[in-house]
């Protein structure tokens, strides 16, 4: 499957995922998983960056229309497909593993590490960037920081249990020769 | 100029992401003035659609439930049938008035329109309730929105042709006036945010009596819903310290998490209401 094809019907996925399975389920009003993001994490290596933002914006705003309130996950979104390159950068361990793999994984990051912190940061980043949105007209820091603490770490389980489910087959793709 | 160009090229993408960002902002801050102009008309539409065939599915789970409080509505008709009272005495007779045309239809001020809800969230901070209902089915904005046994769920601020979007009880932005059964005080509701199906009722004055138990319906003031629709039970009460006031925590009569049905409230005299409003707002100024 061609990579476009491929990441439109994540997309879609992802999205209907979040809306009709993880918004129905109400755990506890401190924690609110969020999973679709992960769509942002998995784009490939070798898109450029103003792509990745545009395309995050997209997946924010098709967000946001099934909450009827603009901007909140878009913002969120767009925030993490800007720092996402940074943290590549600083994460891969040997000169040309983006370049042999496709997109970022256990096996692309070089080891489940690397990419525990990779989603751990990005993760964090997406929650406390939106719940402080969410909360700016609440005012209560301490409700904030707790619920971003716990909604990251239900979050980051749902990751793990969708990186284990799903194994995404990735060919070693070598430029040297 | 030509530095300008080179700042703008290398920088190129920490600036697209800063535009980007603070039209994300923009959207959150200044909500309802794009809302209405764009939202409503093909956002809505469009996850409406989404929204009814996953709520086809859903609604088969929930028939039961569905049919429960529908019987419990249909108990409650019932027992305001004419043939239920007996009438002993002829001084306390309702007369009928004998005028031709029907009297009914002209006096009547609210209609009561049924509607499929599609999609309803409770666990974020503002939280929205979609009807299969809309525009082309004579919904109107401003509508206050019912459950199938009178309790309060919201009001509609925007609606599509086939849909419309109900800003529900747990909604930070939702002020609607309700009233002690008992006394008769009335406050404001407003919603923190926290537990759905716990409400604040804030403005009651020390004064009044408020047990444990007591009631909380619609004071009848806006135009949105009659006066008397249960809004909900008083859990706890506490005095606010700086305030003369109470801060009243409540439980909702309507249960936002299985809603399956509602009613939208058609008030007839809203445009004349409104008008009037509008002429006393001019004057003073």
């Amino acid at each position: 499957m061609s990579t476009l094809v491929k990441n439109i019907l994540r997309f879609a996925l992802f999205i209907m995922v979040q809306v009709f399975v993880l918004d129905k389920i109400h755990l506890h009003q401190m924690v609110t998983p969020y999973i679709y993001f992960l769509f942002i994490l998995w784009l490939p290596f070798r898109m450029g960056r103003t792509w990745q933002m545009i395309i995050a914006f997209a997946l924010g705003f098709a967000m946001d229309s099934f909450r009827h309130h603009p901007g909140f996950h878009t913002a969120a979104c767009v925030l993490i497909a800007y720092i996402r390159p940074f943290l590549i950068n600083l994460l891969i361990p040997q000169e040309g593993a983006d370049t042999n793999y496709e997109e970022p994984s256990f096996k692309s990051m070089g080891g489940m590490l690397p990419y525990l912190i990779f989603t751990g940061v990005l993760t964090f980043i997406h929650h406390g960037w939106l719940f402080l949105l969410e909360a700016w007209q609440f005012g209560n820091i301490w409700y904030f920081l707790i619920k971003t603490l716990l909604s990251t770490a239900v979050s980051l389980l749902l990751i793990i249990i969708t990186e284990l489910l799903f194994v995404r087959k990735q060919k070693f793709r070598t430029n040297t020769i | 100029m030509r530095n300008i160009f080179l700042f703008i090229r290398r920088y190129f993408n920490f600036l697209f992401f800063l535009l980007l960002q603070g039209f994300s902002i923009y959207l959150v801050v200044h909500y309802s003035r794009y809302h209405n102009a764009v939202f409503s008309n093909t956002a809505n539409q469009l996850t409406g659609k989404v929204n009814e065939q996953y709520s086809k599915v859903e609604y088969y789970f929930r028939l039961k439930k569905t049919n429960d409080s529908l019987v419990k509505a249909n108990e409650k008709l019932y027992n305001k049938l004419k043939a239920d009272f007996e009438l002993p005495d002829t001084t306390s007779k309702t007369v009928l008035d004998t005028i031709r045309v029907d009297s009914i239809e002209q006096h009547r001020k609210y209609n009561f329109f049924s509607a499929k809800v599609v999609y309803n969230s409770v666990a974020a901070q503002n939280n929205f309730i979609v009807l299969g209902r809309g525009s082309a089915q004579q919904l109107k904005e401003g509508m206050g929105v019912v459950d199938p046994n009178n309790g309060v769920v919201g009001i509609i601020t925007e609606v599509s042709k086939d849909y419309a979007v109900v800003m529900s009880l747990l909604h930070k932005d939702s002020r609607i006036s309700g009233k002690l059964l008992k006394g008769g005080e009335t406050g404001t509701l407003s919603w923190d945010g926290k537990t759905p199906n716990i409400i604040s009722l804030t403005g009651i004055p020390k004064s009044a009596k408020v047990i444990i138990g007591d009631t909380i319906i619609s004071s009848g003031f806006s135009t949105s819903f009659p006066k008397g629709m249960m809004i909900g039970i008083v859990n706890e009460v506490t005095p606010e310290k700086s305030t003369s006031n109470f801060l009243i925590k409540f439980k909702s009569a309507a249960n936002f998490y299985n809603l399956e049905y509602a009613f939208a409230i058609d008030n007839k005299q809203t445009e004349d209401i409104n008008n009037l409003l509008d002429k006393v707002k001019k004057k003073t100024q």
